[in-house]
């Protein structure tokens, strides 16, 4: 998902429990866990939990804000005065998501500073998703209705996440989500059932957005680490691969009723499970966007890093105004 | 980083009139203003309040986890400070 880096291979080693953690304590966070109680701040837990919490809560944060890019490039470019301010809303709450997501990062004690170093470098990972170009105004439409609502599919149990703050920020997340959901499909309605050219353009958009719409959700059960311990600790509560049936079985009738073809030869209803079948996914395509080599992976960086060069100044003065204010107060 | 850090804030929400301020998250600011304007922006998007305080990170004073048996636990032994304690017969009505 938007943590979709965590249990790609490779990273299993730095999840392992230490067994050097006390098993009494060990034996009463599990409890705890167990009980739905949910674990806050300042309350012991396991070392790798914190980190597994540090990593996936960062992962998620880097995402929101990554993931303004994409759409950011559109808002000078809508089509009307309705959907430009809806999309700068839109927009705005992915970069509240971001922030949200930070603070509740820091309680488990990394600094803001270090999570945006983190990315400003290119150490921390996030979503694939947002490494691919929207290159027409029905990528705006399809963005909304199918990343956004793959988010939600994620972002919905995590409201339920055993870290409370975590948990906390979900829900305000949550609440912002369908509106996102809801104005892409607006927009994806609007062209399907406008001329031939524009509803040609809302299905080339589902063209290049479902494949990895589908790969949000990360790999395979099968190849997917970290899975167990977290579903132990009550971070994540359904697989990758559950996650993405259920994505499948919303989004299908959704599709239909637009009146654009998914495309994926092999979907099909199937009675005996009553899910969606569909057909392979390229994961080789996934774990190239993921090292780096995705079609916007080196422009949402650079762009990343220029926007905070170009804003330090302001950080800077801002503190230098607090700090005179703050001087002259004491000398009054 | 060698960078400057930027001070954390709490920030605190009041929803309605009549109900109290209650912590909604937290954002960094260089001071009090700025950090009023960044939680503004980022908590009330949408009507969520009608009054927001800011407070320094650092000012607050948490009770400790660890301690929360020796502070909590001993209130629910006593039970006689509930109403429902005390047996007052049917006929006396609501008290
Ligand atoms: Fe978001
Ligand atoms: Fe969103």
């Amino acid at each position: 998902m938007y943590t979709q880096a965590l249990n790609t291979s490779g990273s299993a080693s730095r999840l392992e429990v230490r067994s050097d953690e006390d098993p009494e304590r060990m034996a009463r966070f599990q409890a705890r866990i167990d009980a739905e109680d949910r674990i806050e701040a300042n309350d012991w837990m396991p070392e790798a939990y914190r980190r597994t919490l540090i990593r996936q809560i960062s992962q998620h944060a880097h995402s929101e804000i990554v993931g303004q890019l994409p759409e950011g490039r559109w808002l000078t470019r809508a089509p009307s005065l309705r959907r430009k301010a809806a999309l700068l809303a839109k927009v705005q709450d992915e970069c509240g998501h971001g922030l949200y997501l930070y603070a509740a990062a820091e309680t488990l004690g990394i600094s803001r500073e270090d999570l945006t170093e983190q990315l400003l470098s290119g150490r921390a990972k996030y979503s694939s998703i947002f490494n691919y170009p929207a290159l027409t105004w029905a990528d705006i439409g399809a963005i909304g209705w199918l990343v956004d609502g793959a988010a939600i599919m994620n972002q919905i149990p995590l409201c339920r996440c055993s870290y409370g703050p975590y948990a906390r920020a979900m829900v305000r997340v949550c609440k912002e989500e369908s509106f996102h959901q809801r104005q892409g499909y607006e927009i994806m309605l609007t062209l399907c059932r406008g001329t031939p050219e524009q509803k040609a353009m809302a299905q080339d958009a589902l063209n290049r957005w479902w494949w990895p719409a589908m790969m949000m959700f990360g790999p395979p059960d099968s190849q997917s680490q970290h899975s167990d311990t977290s579903m132990a600790w009550k971070i994540k509560r359904f697989t990758n691969d559950e996650l993405r049936q259920r994505f499948v079985d919303a989004m299908v009738p959704q599709a239909r009723i637009l009146g654009i073809e998914v495309p994926d030869l092999d979907l099909a209803w199937d009675e005996a499970t009553q899910h969606f079948s569909f057909g392979v996914i390229d994961w080789e395509e996934f774990r190239q966007v993921l090292a780096g080599n995705g079609p916007c992976n080196r422009e949402r960086l650079t762009d990343r890093n220029e926007a905070h060069a170009d804003g330090a100044w302001v950080r800077e003065a801002a503190l230098a105004h607090a700090e005179k204010r703050r001087a002259r107060k004491i000398a009054a | 980083m060698t960078e400057q850090r930027t001070p954390l804030w709490e920030v605190f929400i009041r929803s309605r009139n009549g109900l109290a301020h209650k912590h909604a998250g937290s954002v960094h600011a260089a001071d009090a203003e700025m950090a009023l304007q960044a939680a503004r922006d980022v908590y009330t998007r949408r009507g969520e309040g009608l009054s927001l305080w800011v407070v320094p990170s650092d000012a607050i004073t948490a009770s400790d986890p660890a301690d929360k048996g020796m502070l909590f636990e001993p209130t629910s032994s006593k039970i006689y400070r509930h109403p429902t304690f005390y047996k007052v017969p049917d006929d006396v009505g609501h008290m």
